[in-house]
């Protein structure tokens, strides 16, 4: 049915294999350079599960900043690039629901307004290949409990791309109930957008700010020692506002929360509690 | 001008749609065919009476609604309703059979009836065409046993006969029981708002009291 | 053609939504909010819990929302097949159908139509597209009084306000704003503030006058081409009255609120009262061809208005705007609504469907800044009985808004057009990308505060730092921990990792 095929179309199959394979890493522009110990988790949680990754140091950006702001035309060549770099990629992961979000629901009609049916061929070829990190483990991996250990109040905030686009559902819940240690407390309004949205945070900064002030009080009502989700940038966002009030709540991409293990006891993770003086998420003011 | 203009907007339609205007109807008849209607073959409700759960409806909607056995009790139950609300005699819809009045009461026929005087009479009964279990719904058409559409609206009280053979489980079904060019109204519950705060009242030009007999038949 | 009056006044989004946040987010009080802002939060929660409540009771919504937009959009691609096999329906059953190209035809054809009957009062429905025509102040110019109807309209213009959603258009008056308007206007002081005394006052003032005034006017739901029918959706009764008792009726309808078939309402009947109201049955439809017999009015015209649709035809990306059956699910869910209520919207249409639909009633000549009122969240398509994906539509009208901006030349030396075409340079080239990160890294020194946050950006900037702060750039990327710690061709093998280096606070 053709409208109902639109309305699922973002989901991947769930098709979980047990064997091993070769991962190419997505780290996403600003996580590249603003928030890189998310990357390394990503790259630990793998590792450890025995999958071989690798990071192609030519890639950029999924363009999604210039596409919803309005340059399509912009995004183009960046949507080229990305398709260069990857081409080859067997299996592409990246630790941001947004960027994943930006190919399955954008790259065709952008490959389309250059009328370049090579483009569009590449495009579709990309899409089966690409994963969101958490639901890579859980469809394509089938795993759920990576052995990570986690002894803090957590609380999962379900942003807007990874719930309503990529229809993440429990994924990221079923992937922190297995963490040992962890005690998962509700959020209220959790569906609710944080009011980031890219560049609209900046074109409507007062919506953008009463937005983020719902939701900051959502999080320091749930008690939540560490607020966590599967992209960075709503992170970066909320966590603008929790440290500007001076809160002690921290914030942790999904990955940096499965990359503590018992193994390690910490040694590795950012996020431990003993090193998260050191961490970029971690800092607290007082 | 208004010539003008029908011929300005047809023109600019079938412009923006590429293509001649006069082309379209049987392309129009051809795709209409195609669009999917699976919702229809959706029975949420089979494991349910839908007798039960049209009552269920109607209370949640604030409407009152009396079982009865048979159509020869109807006029029992007329009488004991009106008995039960203190209410004298409604005006009642042309068509409605005479075998359902209760002995002894002279009726108005609402068809003689002016605006200011349904908007003086205690009620109004009439019957329905169709009745739907999942929405709590009455629907009526104008005409016979059901009255003009203004009988059920400027009284306070609405009297409606609903045959459990005139009722459907969901709304798709209810659609085939109509004649599409009469007037039709469907009523679910008495009139009501929510635009003070969301908080639902019950009766605001309407009438502020529906209560249906559902007559086992 | 212009549709002049679909916009009140000429205020960018921003501008408008900063006056309502008036009682903003501060350092002092962070999570002040106004009246208003409150009121309108209440009642979307309200009714978005109903509305979810009765949508999941239904197995079949994805069915029935992928029929509604399929029928929708079918209708849309042969919308002038529909309006003429309407027109000669509701012809042959007595009415009169008129055409409008726009505002101002749509005002004329109802002041000719009025004329002979010289009403002095007349009793309407609300409807969005008398609203959008502006038709009340011209009625006044003309000496003739509408009668708002509908209880929320009433207070609308009994307290000269402004609708603030177009299915609960008083959403953000509370009780006691109400009580005091009706206390005022209708001269009882005794009323008290309680819902059922407010509403039995409307009742007693509007009942009189609609057993006796003899002109009506009304919008439409849905137009149905097979009978030439009108159906009418609505909840106090005050629609029948309009409907049935006056001896004229005038109903004003965008031409693309028609449907192929009477049948088609089995999906909308049940689509829109639970999107609107969160009913699975809205009190009363009406639904009627014409000029039945004795049973309603002995005059019924139907006005079909364009007034800047029939171009939104022509993108094939954005017509899907005209499938909107007007339900406001998209509002009560849209998180940037909660927050601004409707008027800052300034248009007719507010929430996400106004943020597409107004700009392109204006050929995209004005409103250019509603299609960046959104964070592009997803939930208003997710809600959306008819599958707009409003979202998708939004980022295709930025675009159009962009083009438009770099076809000239303040436009192409503005700001955000010298910084997005800029990124985008960079992020052509990994290596470029890679420069940049070092000479900002660099850059940013002057602007980290000790706790290695930055709290204050210039420019454009701005907007970020005033309510939050902005970690520092870390010493090490990604990109440079990785071609540190892995060897140079980008191991496949996990290499034994060092620790960080410290970072530089
Ligand atoms: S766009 Fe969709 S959700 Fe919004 S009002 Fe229209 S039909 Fe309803």
């Amino acid at each position: 049915m053709l409208f109902a095929t639109e309305i699922k179309r973002s989901t991947q199959p769930e098709t979980p294999t047990g064997s091993l394979v070769r991962i190419s890493l997505f780290i996403p522009c600003y996580n590249d350079a603003l928030f890189p110990e998310s990357g390394k988790a990503v790259v630990r949680v793998l590792e450890r599960l025995g999958h071989a990754v690798e990071f192609r140091d030519a890639q950029t950006c999924c363009g999604q900043m210039h596409w919803n702001t309005g340059y399509l035309r912009e995004t183009l060549p960046i949507l080229r690039h990305f398709l260069r770099v990857f081409a080859d990629a067997e299996t592409i992961v990246a630790p941001s629901s947004s960027c994943v979000a930006m190919m399955r629901d954008h790259y065709r009609k952008a490959a389309q307004m250059d009328r370049d049916p090579a483009l569009e061929r590449e495009v579709e070829a990309l899409l089966p290949r690409i994963f969101e990190f958490s639901e890579f483990l859980v469809r394509r991996l089938g795993v759920e409990d990576v052995g990570a250990r986690f002894t803090h109040k957590v609380a999962y905030h379900p942003s807007c791309h990874s719930a309503r686009s990529l229809h993440l559902d429990t994924i990221p819940l079923r992937l922190l109930h297995r963490v040992r240690g962890l005690d998962l407390v509700p959020l209220a309004n959790a569906q609710e957008c944080c009011g980031f949205g890219g560049t609209f945070a900046i074109k409507n900064a007062d919506v953008s700010s009463a937005m983020l002030a719902d939701k900051v009080r959502c999080v320091l009502n749930s008690g939540a020692e560490v607020l966590t989700a599967v992209d960075t940038s709503c992170l970066m966002h909320i966590f603008g506002s929790l440290h500007r009030q001076r809160t002690f709540v921290r914030t942790a991409h999904l990955a940096e929360i499965l990359a503590c293990s018992d193994d390690d006891a910490g040694q590795n993770s950012t996020l431990a509690p003993e090193q998260h003086d050191a961490s970029s998420f971690g800092r607290m003011v007082r | 001008m208004t010539d003008d203009s029908r011929a300005r907007i047809l023109n600019r339609i079938a412009a923006a749609l590429g293509r001649d205007s006069s082309a379209a109807s049987s392309a129009a008849a051809a795709s209409y065919a195609q669009i999917a209607r699976d919702y229809r073959s959706a029975n949420a409700n089979s494991d349910r009476s839908i007798r039960d759960l049209f009552v269920e409806r109607l209370h949640e909607y604030d409407a009152a609604c009396t079982r009865v056995a048979t159509p020869a009790d109807l006029p029992a139950a007329i009488a004991a309703t009106l008995a039960a609300r203190r209410l004298a005699t409604p005006a009642v819809a042309s068509g409605v059979p005479r075998e359902w009045l209760p002995e002894g009461c002279d009726f108005p026929a609402a068809d003689s009836l002016s605006v200011h005087e349904l908007d003086r009479v205690p009620g109004i009964l009439t019957g329905c065409t169709v009745a739907i279990a999942e929405t709590g719904s009455i629907v009526l058409q104008s005409g016979s046993g059901q009255g003009l559409r203004r009988h059920t609206l400027i009284p306070d009280f609405h009297l409606c006969v609903v045959l459990e053979s005139q009722l459907v489980a969901s709304v798709p079904l209810a659609f085939p029981r109509l004649v599409p060019d009469l007037p039709t109204t469907f009523i679910s519950g008495p009139s009501a708002t929510a635009d003070i705060e969301m908080t639902r009242i019950r009766g605001v030009h309407g009438p502020r009291t529906l209560h249906v007999l559902l007559v086992a038949d | 053609m212009k549709p002049e009056t679909t916009h009140w006044n000429r205020q960018d989004f921003p501008e408008a939504a900063r006056k309502e946040l008036a009682a903003k987010p501060s350092q002092d009080a962070p999570f002040a909010h106004s009246q208003t802002r409150r009121n309108v939060r209440n009642a979307t929660e309200i009714i978005q819990a109903k509305r979810n409540a009765v949508v999941a009771e239904l197995p079949e919504w994805q069915d029935l929302r992928a029929a509604g937009a399929a029928i929708r959009a079918h209708t849309l691609e042969h919308l002038d097949h529909y309006l003429l096999e309407f027109e000669a329906n509701c012809t042959r059953h007595g009415g009169h159908v008129h055409w409008a190209a726009d505002a101002a035809e749509a005002r004329k054809l109802v002041l000719e139509i009025l004329a002979p009957h010289a009403p002095r009062e007349i009793l309407k429905i609300k409807t969005m597209t008398s609203e959008e025509i502006g038709l009340n102040a011209c009625l006044e110019e003309h000496g003739m009084h509408p009668l708002e109807t509908d209880l929320a309209e009433l207070i609308i213009q009994m307290g000269r306000d402004r609708p603030s959603h177009f299915v609960v258009p008083a959403l953000h008056k509370s009780r006691g704003q109400i009580r005091d308007l009706f206390a005022r206007e209708m001269h009882r002081p005794e009323l008290s503030d309680e819902p059922e005394a407010l509403a039995a006052a409307a009742r007693d003032y509007l009942r009189q006058k609609f057993l006796s005034t003899r002109v009506a006017i009304s919008g439409a739901n849905f137009l149905l081409a097979d009978t030439g029918g009108v159906c009418i959706v609505e909840s106090e009764g005050n629609g029948r009255m309009c409907l049935t008792l006056p001896d004229v009726l005038i109903t004003i309808v965008g031409i693309e609120k028609v449907l192929p078939s009477f049948q088609d309402l089995e999906v909308f009947l049940q689509t829109l009262p639970r999107s609107a109201t969160g009913e699975r049955m809205n009190p009363y439809n009406s639904i009627w061809s014409g000029t039945p017999g004795n049973d309603g009015p002995r005059e019924f015209h139907v006005i079909l208005l364009d007034n800047g649709r029939s171009p939104i035809l022509a993108d094939d990306e954005s017509r899907q705007t005209l499938r909107c059956i007007r339900c406001a699910a998209c509002l009560n869910t849209c998180p940037v609504y909660h927050q601004t209520g409707g008027h800052a919207y300034d248009s007719v249409y507010a929430g996400p469907i106004g943020a597409i639909l107004t700009p392109q009633l204006h050929s995209m000549q004005a409103a250019q800044s509603l299609p960046y009122a959104s964070s592009l969240c997803g939930a208003c398509y997710e809600v959306c009985p008819v599958a707009i994906n409003i979202p998708e539509v939004l980022i295709h009208l930025r675009g159009k808004i962009v083009e438009q901006q770099q076809s000239t030349v303040a436009g192409s030396l503005s700001l955000w057009n010298i910084a997005m075409k800029s990124a985008a340079f960079l992020m052509q080239d990994g290596s470029r990308l890679h420069a940049a990160v070092h000479l900002a890294q660099a850059a940013q020194r002057p602007l980290v505060s000790r706790n290695g946050f930055i709290e204050w950006l210039p420019g454009m900037l701005n907007g970020w730092t005033k309510t939050r702060d902005l970690p520092a750039l870390p010493a090490e990327s990604f990109r440079d921990w990785w071609r540190r710690t892995r060897s140079a061709n980008s191991s496949l093998q996990p290499s034994a990792e060092q620790p960080s280096e410290p970072r530089h606070d």
